[in-house]
């Protein structure tokens, strides 16, 4: 070997092919199907204290599938700073007896607690529709998630910017 | 806990009826340090409730995700003459109250 190298034999060069191309398909995946929780949490576990977004989704819907429509997520599209952000929720909904909002989650996708609350409705209301004030970690996507009192699950999401997140000292 | 809540004061039997109300609490997330570097500890008000006639019509379960001096408006449908009664609960164990009365013609 004059010149230093190891020897080259078919095999070792095949090793070596498949170990980069392993290397570089763990770098192409997509980061969020890395983050992804594997597995759905178990019935009954509370979504506040599960730490991902997708976590948190998972243990409102349990298996079930969402649907985009019917739910109106209102968000500011920027915001100076994330310690108070005004957020209203629609759904398009009778709220009869028979057809009714049971209830709103709100996900945010980079808050320390991904469930920023939960409200429960019923035909009460007359009108499902809600507005509160939140906190947001940043600049991310928020998810209004409403399950129908048949059963069906329908969400929004928004974009927003934030400049200066909230959860740093002072807020 | 002083909060303020507003509703009509009258409404057509029928007709969906705002209700808001702010609570003064700090909200306190738990992520905070003070100036000697100790952790104040979380107390949200974590469970909020409201009854029309003796009758649950909302509930909210929150986090530290709500803003500082919670805000919550949502509707009512009026049915007959009655209380709008608001009720929640800290961390800490602290509740608050506050009620409206509201009159439905019709």
């Amino acid at each position: 070997m004059p010149d230093g190298r190891r020897p080259r034999t078919l095999a070792a060069r095949g090793a070596r092919r498949r170990a980069l191309a392993a290397l570089v398909a763990l770098f192409a995946l997509p980061r969020r199907a890395l983050a992804q929780p594997i597995m759905n949490p178990a019935p009954g576990v509370d979504a506040r204290t599960i730490n991902t977004p997708q976590g948190a989704l998972q243990s409102i819907l349990k298996g079930a599938a969402m649907r985009r429509g019917r739910v109106r997520l209102e968000l500011p599209s920027a915001a100076e700073n994330g310690h108070s952000v005004p957020m209203t929720v629609r759904v398009d909904s009778p709220m009869s007896e028979a057809d009714y909002v049971r209830r709103i989650d709100l996900v945010s996708e980079k808050n320390p607690v991904p469930l920023v609350a939960s409200f429960f409705l019923g035909s009460h209301m007359g009108r499902a529709e809600v507005e509160s004030r939140v906190r947001l970690n940043g600049t991310q996507r928020v998810t209004a998630l409403a399950e129908l009192s048949d059963g069906s699950f329908w969400f929004d999401a928004a974009d927003i910017v934030v400049n200066e997140s909230a959860c740093l000292d002072g807020g | 806990m002083t909060a303020r809540i507003q509703v009509p004061r009258e409404a057509r039997r029928g007709d969906s009826i705002e209700v808001r109300i702010v609570i003064q609490h700090p909200m306190e997330t738990g992520f905070r340090y003070d100036s000697l570097g100790r952790q104040t500890p979380r107390n949200v008000i974590h469970r909020f409730e409201c009854r029309y006639g003796g009758v649950e019509v909302f509930r909210a379960s929150m986090g530290a995700g709500i803003a500082a001096n919670p805000y919550l408006r949502f509707f009512v449908r009026a049915e007959q003459s009655g209380d709008i009664e608001c009720r929640w609960v800290d961390q800490e164990n602290a509740s608050g109250y506050a009620s409206a009365r509201v009159t439905v013609n019709g």
